[in-house]
């Protein structure tokens, strides 16, 4: 498998370290204790399109965001990690 | 039902006959209208809790309902391995019923599983490792579970192929648990599946769970590719599959589903008759009774339903082979392959109820299901005829997460790819 870093350009995976599930949020500080639990261990794991996170660790290190599909391995997007939190704050503000 | 008593007095009478006396080891059932019991998953442990039902918990109208053929899955694409070295108290306890039930399988399922207690070896090599894993063997005497300290010089006598003053990761010595060793994988799925039969329970392949029928909060059947089966309750056996099944309910779970590869080489002469652990890096190692080297190491680290891995970790399961001992370099690599892994969040399995009456939950075995089998299919069966957990599985709670009572024998939190 190789990642299409947005800076580096196609690199081997084995640069890269994966961190998980890129859809799961922080809940507020606030939040019910059940909704901290829920952040931490449970996650929808689907036979498919999977956003998760990697670092490019071993390159730029830069946070990424990669849409990948689990069944196959096919890679459609991959995104800066700080583009997709600056689109996810203006959604959340506006 | 359908099948003969395995005896020295059937294989002379066969093999007087031309071997055409022999039956099928287990019927393929068409499914009923309904069952007491339908286990989702054909695999290695929803066999064995087919089988326990059947034969300790009287329950002999189940059906095991399978997507594919029976063995297909992670009990045929294992490296075979049975220990119970664990070091925490919900462990121990677990793993070694599980052994005990491995010493008696194939008395308990007149099949020959070849269970070979050749021992595993886990080398240290430095003396903070020592520490840890004279801690653990402690924790294991402690619990009744064989364990013993190797020095040097007895390791020599063992493994004499290691590279003992490698510069980097010196071998200091090792923990032995002797009972630990290799059974037959794919024997253990048949053995279990012709026990199953015999009793009455119906094993159906080529039968894929597409949905439940819940209604007001009580599981009454499952929907498949070959019609609705009605059921009083229902198993989930289905590991590496166990999110995406689990969905059909409504539950989400603490799991990820992982890639992980094994390797076996071509045939050599008689050079390994233990089981041997790296601790320095990911790799593990035993011989196949055909000669092939059967190793592997670790995840390849991203969430995967392919069951094929990369190459980058074929690399670094090599490397941690060659860095034990290098001896093994010439010989060709024959076949790898890749199973997916329930890895949940603490490294530990679930064995328990869900918030859907009727629903049961097995699941979460990460990359140590082979050597459980036994004891899953015990716990379940027990969990799902008696509504009460078996003595040895009460940790493997659904809850133990939201609750801070997981299980982390490696002790890297909540991440699955980790453990």
């Amino acid at each position: 498998m190789r990642i299409a870093c947005p800076h580096c350009g196609l690199r081997g995976v084995d640069e890269f370290a994966y961190f998980g599930d890129a859809s799961v949020t922080r809940p507020a500080a606030d939040a019910a204790e059940t909704a901290f639990a829920d952040y931490v261990y449970l996650r929808d794991n689907p036979a498919g399109a999977h956003r998760e996170l990697w670092s490019h660790a071993l390159g730029c290190q830069s946070w990424l965001v990669v849409t990948r599909d689990t069944r196959s391995h096919a890679i459609e997007t991959v995104e800066a990690a700080r583009d997709v939190a600056l689109a996810r704050t203006s959604e959340a503000q506006s | 039902m359908s099948t003969d008593r395995y005896s020295i007095f059937s294989v002379l009478r066969e093999s007087l006959r031309g071997h055409s006396g022999w039956k099928p080891a287990w019927r393929d059932a068409e499914p009923k209208a309904a069952y007491d019991v339908v286990i989702v998953g054909g695999g290695g442990h929803g066999l064995a809790t087919a089988h326990y039902l059947a034969s300790r918990y009287g329950i002999r109208n189940v059906a095991v309902v399978e997507k594919g053929w029976i063995g297909g899955g992670n009990v045929g694409r294992n490296t075979t391995i049975v220990r119970s070295n664990y070091l925490l108290p919900g462990n121990i306890p677990f793993y070694e019923h599980s052994m005990k039930l491995w010493e008696g399988l194939e008395q308990d399922l007149n099949y020959n599983a070849m269970v070979s207690q050749r021992g595993v070896v886990n080398l240290f090599h430095s003396d903070g490792q020592r520490d840890a894993y004279a801690r653990r063997g402690n924790a294991m005497r402690l619990h009744g579970v064989d364990a013993e300290l190797l020095d040097v010089a007895e390791l020599k006598r063992i493994l004499p192929m290691l590279d003992f003053d490698n510069a980097r990761f010196p071998i200091k010595g090792a923990l032995r648990q002797k009972r630990g060793g290799t059974v037959r994988h794919d024997a253990v799925a048949w053995g279990y599946a012709r026990a199953a039969d015999g009793r009455g329970v119906d094993i159906i392949q080529n039968c894929e769970v597409t949905g439940f029928r819940i209604e007001d909060g009580r599981i009454r059947g499952v929907e498949t590719t070959r019609g609705f089966i009605g059921a009083g309750k229902v198993g989930l056996a289905c590991a590496g599959n166990s999110s995406r099944v689990a969905q059909m309910a409504g539950l989400r779970l603490p799991i990820e589903s992982h890639v992980l590869q094994a390797f076996v080489s071509e045939g050599i002469k008689p050079f390994i008759d233990t089981v041997c652990t790296f601790g320095a890096g990911h790799f593990y190692i035993s011989q196949s009774d055909k000669g092939g080297l059967v190793f592997g190491g670790d995840l390849d680290g991203y969430n995967s339903y392919a069951q094929r891995g990369s190459l980058p970790t074929v690399e670094d399961v090599c490397e941690g082979g060659m860095a034990l001992m290098p001896s093994i370099g010439r010989v060709k690599m024959l076949r790898s392959w890749g199973g997916i892994m329930d890895m949940s969040m603490d490294g530990s399995p679930i064995i328990d109820t869900t918030p859907v009456d009727g629903l049961y939950l097995n699941a979460g075995w990460c990359y140590g299901g082979f050597k459980a089998t036994p004891a899953s299919g015990d716990c379940f069966a027990h969990l799902i005829a008696r509504d009460a957990p078996h003595l040895v599985a009460t940790a493997y709670r659904l809850d133990r997460f939201a609750r801070g009572r997981t299980i982390d024998e490696k002790g890297v939190g909540a991440q699955p790819n980790l453990h």
